[in-house]
């Protein structure tokens, strides 16, 4: 249901993403590793046209881009049908938590009002910040914009979430409940491709482990397969600096 | 002569007062249209479209270098001149072209400002979930520039305000034409500009009232 072929992106002269093959199926949880400055990121910001891909194709549910070809209109139903959940969570800072989760539905979609407010509550029931409905993004902890950031990824109804290091902003004690909440998507088998340093979630919830280095998908496989038994020896490198610090 | 003639100061109110309408209309429209232009200046600057950017760099840099008071007379005595059509212009609508265009200048480069200022994840997340451009500067840009661009604005509203007072060079009685035709004719100077100069004073200090009432609204989002 997402393919990407050749995908590659240049940013002046430097090769970000060197012609990457995937194909990812419904309800699939691809974790996304490397070293940082790979491609990752831009590899996620591709598939939601927040960078313009340099070259390739890509397919998302029942649409196929030629990204050289792609006209506005593609652009934005491409963007449509994928999800982001950003680092440093992004929630728009003039609306409420309620509001951040209806607008999708409010402007995009345009629902009606009472429509879109009592999905985006039920939203907030399941990601168990019911109380916080009218609270701003200044108002809340990084854990909990964060959990907002991700259930308004969730009320676009997308193919695809894609998470680009969700954690990683995150002081200590709130990265457990944020990586919770994405168990529990992932337990609902929402398909989603994150990007991220934390080994544990990838070991225990991936299907499937990419290693990405220099722009090219280096290695791919189960996630026992990928941390103990690596075949490449970059993959081997990246593994043994990365679990000293961050131990599975 | 008496320190001051008090009597005829308070009598004056009354009359004067008459005339605070018209000064408040000249801001008020003149505000309103310098919003409007000002929007639409800061948009063709941000966007950089083409041809009317550059058209709005020279309109700013003119209104921006040369005073509002040689506008007020190019526009009431000079536009006649040029466009026949006009051979008469009257002061007020005069006066509203001259502060619309002046102010517009000004208040564009902040507007622009508080805009650029919006961070780039905010306009990110509007794309993310499918927002048009259009969207993301209705709904999530300009309601935060706003905030930022409030203080700015009604600094200029303030001025524009004691800016309508020139309109009396071009024959309009308002507050300030009205105030001189009064002290001509009964040569208290001193308490004529007194009284115009109290009710220019409460006028701002109830917009300034206002603006920190604005302020405490559009910044509810920001407090923790």
């Amino acid at each position: 249901m997402i393919k990407l072929e050749s995908l590659s992106k240049h940013f002046g002269g430097t090769v970000v993403l060197d012609g990457i093959d995937l194909a990812i199926e419904k309800g699939e949880i691809v974790v996304i590793i490397g070293p940082s400055g790979t491609g990752k990121s831009t590899l996620l910001r591709c598939l939601n046209f927040l960078e313009q891909p340099t070259a390739g194709k890509m397919t998302v549910g029942d649409l196929t881009v030629d990204v050289n070809r792609a006209s506005r209109a593609d652009i934005l139903s491409m963007r449509r049908r994928t999800a982001f959940v950003f680092q440093n969570y992004a929630l728009f800072s003039n609306k409420t938590a309620l509001q951040n989760i209806a607008e999708r539905l409010l402007v995009v979609d345009r629902w009606p009002r009472d429509k879109a407010y009592q999905r985006a509550r039920e939203i907030l029931e399941q990601i168990g910040l019911a109380d916080k409905a009218d609270a701003y993004p200044a108002a809340m902890s990084g854990g909990q914009q964060q959990r907002v950031g991700i259930g308004r990824a969730m009320a676009t109804g997308a193919e695809v979430i894609l998470f680009d290091e969700p954690t990683s902003s995150l002081d200590p004690e709130w990265v457990e409940e944020v990586l919770g909440l994405m168990k529990q998507l992932a337990s609902e088998r929402q398909t989603m491709m994150v990007v991220t340093h934390e080994m544990s979630f990838a070991r225990d919830v991936a299907d499937r482990v990419l290693f990405i280095d220099g722009g090219r998908i280096v290695e791919q496989g189960p996630p026992g397969e990928i941390f103990f038994n690596p075949k490449d020896p970059r993959t081997r490198d990246f593994l043994k600096k990365i679990l000293a610090t961050n131990p599975v | 002569m008496d320190v001051l003639n008090v009597e005829y100061m308070l009598g004056l109110v009354p009359v004067l007062l008459r005339y605070l309408p018209l000064t408040l209309q000249l801001a008020g429209v003149g505000m309103v249209l310098a919003l409007i232009l000002a929007c639409l200046f800061a948009v063709v600057r941000v966007l950089r479209i083409p041809v009317l950017n550059q058209l709005t760099i020279v309109f700013i840099s003119f209104f921006r270098g040369t005073p509002l008071l040689v506008q007020l007379f190019l526009f009431y005595y000079g536009l006649p001149q040029l466009v026949s059509a006009l051979t008469v212009i009257d002061g007020i609508t005069a006066t509203i072209m001259g502060l619309t265009m002046h102010f517009s200048a000004y208040m564009a480069e902040s507007i622009r400002a508080a805009i650029i200022g919006v961070d780039r994840s905010q306009t990110e997340a509007a794309l993310s979930i499918g927002m048009t451009n259009g969207q993301l500067m209705r709904r999530i840009v300009l309601p935060q520039a706003t905030r930022v661009a409030l203080p700015t604005l009604m600094n200029y509203f303030i001025d524009m305000i004691k800016a309508t007072s020139l309109a009396f060079t071009l024959g309009v009685t308002e507050l300030m034409g009205a105030t001189q035709k009064e002290a001509a004719g009964s040569f208290l100077y001193f308490e004529a500009f007194i009284v115009a100069a109290v009710m220019y004073w409460i006028v701002v200090e109830l917009l300034s009232k206002l603006q920190g009432y604005l302020e405490i609204r559009l910044n509810r989002a920001y407090s923790r």
